[in-house]
């Protein structure tokens, strides 16, 4: 190896070789990544759907847009809540970390109420899966979605349970930051959801 | 693993606030603007391009891919591309089944 080349190397350090925590966050990003190409799919199947049908329904006139408004700032607020669980946990505060977690597993079960009204309002006022295509996507997406909500409710819980009994530490971060990964790709993909499907 | 130290932590607080803030104030903004007299391709357009902010904010800052390696960056952004590709393999398709709902609503017989 040239001296040049050893200078170019000191001046562009190689990233640090992986660690047990980033083999964990490699591990989650791999996930997120297949299931954002589901909710991908998912969502390219439904514009094609709508773009072909010239009756497609406006979805304002059907699904209630203040109620889902308010849904997508409760999982707003939960990322904030998550992110500010890790920071407790390192900066060494674990009832700060406990805190907010709770806040977060708290927001994601009043997001699944919410979602349980509006899916039975909707099935009151006629609407259902096998009505028709805006049916049928409406509540793949969305039910499919709340699935990913409820894991991470368990998944959350999980990790409060573990923070609360002390298995985690200001060094010992990664669980919690490789589960708010999951919570915020949730929170991510309902941004897209809340889009496409409530509003335009 | 080593602890940051604290006067990071904070900064990196205030940052997770003012996200916060701009996704609220991006979403107050998504929904006035289905509320404005605008062509249907104009409020399309800009609440894809609202969403896309909004989405990008989370992926960045929250999920913290602002600091990461980039071999993560390249493994989120990849799907991204993939769907955009999926999207435009669907186009042809889109132009037949806008056809067969034109057919079928003035009652011809869908060609096959």
């Amino acid at each position: 190896m040239s001296t040049a080349t050893v200078d170019h190397h000191a001046l562009e350090p190689a990233e640090t070789p992986l660690t047990p925590e980033s083999w964990g966050k490699l591990g989650m990003w791999n996930f997120l990544a297949a299931d954002a190409m589901t909710f991908g799919g998912l969502l390219a199947g439904y514009g094609a759907l709508r773009y072909g049908d010239p009756h497609w329904p406006v979805p304002s006139t059907i699904l209630g847009i203040p109620l889902t408004a308010f849904m997508t700032f409760l999982l707003i607020c939960s990322s904030v809540t998550m992110v500010e669980s890790l920071a407790g946990m390192r900066q060494g505060n674990r009832s700060k970390c406990v805190r907010f977690l709770a806040l977060t597993v708290l927001g994601g079960l009043c997001f699944l109420l919410l979602q349980a009204y509006e899916w039975t309002h909707l099935i009151e006022h006629g609407q259902s899966i096998k009505k028709n295509n805006f049916g049928a996507t409406f509540f793949m997406l969305t039910g499919f979605h709340g699935m990913h909500v409820f894991s991470g409710v368990v998944y959350l819980s999980i990790i409060l349970t573990r923070a609360a009994l002390g298995k985690y530490d200001a060094h010992k971060t990664w669980e919690i930051e490789i589960a708010g990964l999951y919570w915020h790709f949730v929170d991510l993909i309902w941004i897209l959801v809340f889009t496409f499907i409530y509003l335009i | 693993m080593t602890a940051p130290n604290p006067e990071e932590i904070v900064r990196e607080e205030r940052r997770y606030l003012q996200v916060f803030f701009w996704l609220f104030v991006l979403t107050a903004l998504e929904i006035a603007v289905t509320y404005l007299p605008l062509p249907k391709v104009a409020t399309g357009g800009m609440l894809v391009l609202l969403a896309g902010t909004k989405a990008a904010m989370v992926g960045l800052y929250y999920m913290h891919l602002v600091h990461e390696k980039k071999m993560l960056t390249y493994i989120a952004v990849t799907p991204a591309v993939l769907c955009v590709f999926l999207i435009l393999m669907l186009l042809p398709d889109l132009g037949a089944i806008t056809r067969l709902f034109e057919a079928a609503v003035e009652g011809a017989p869908a060609a096959h």
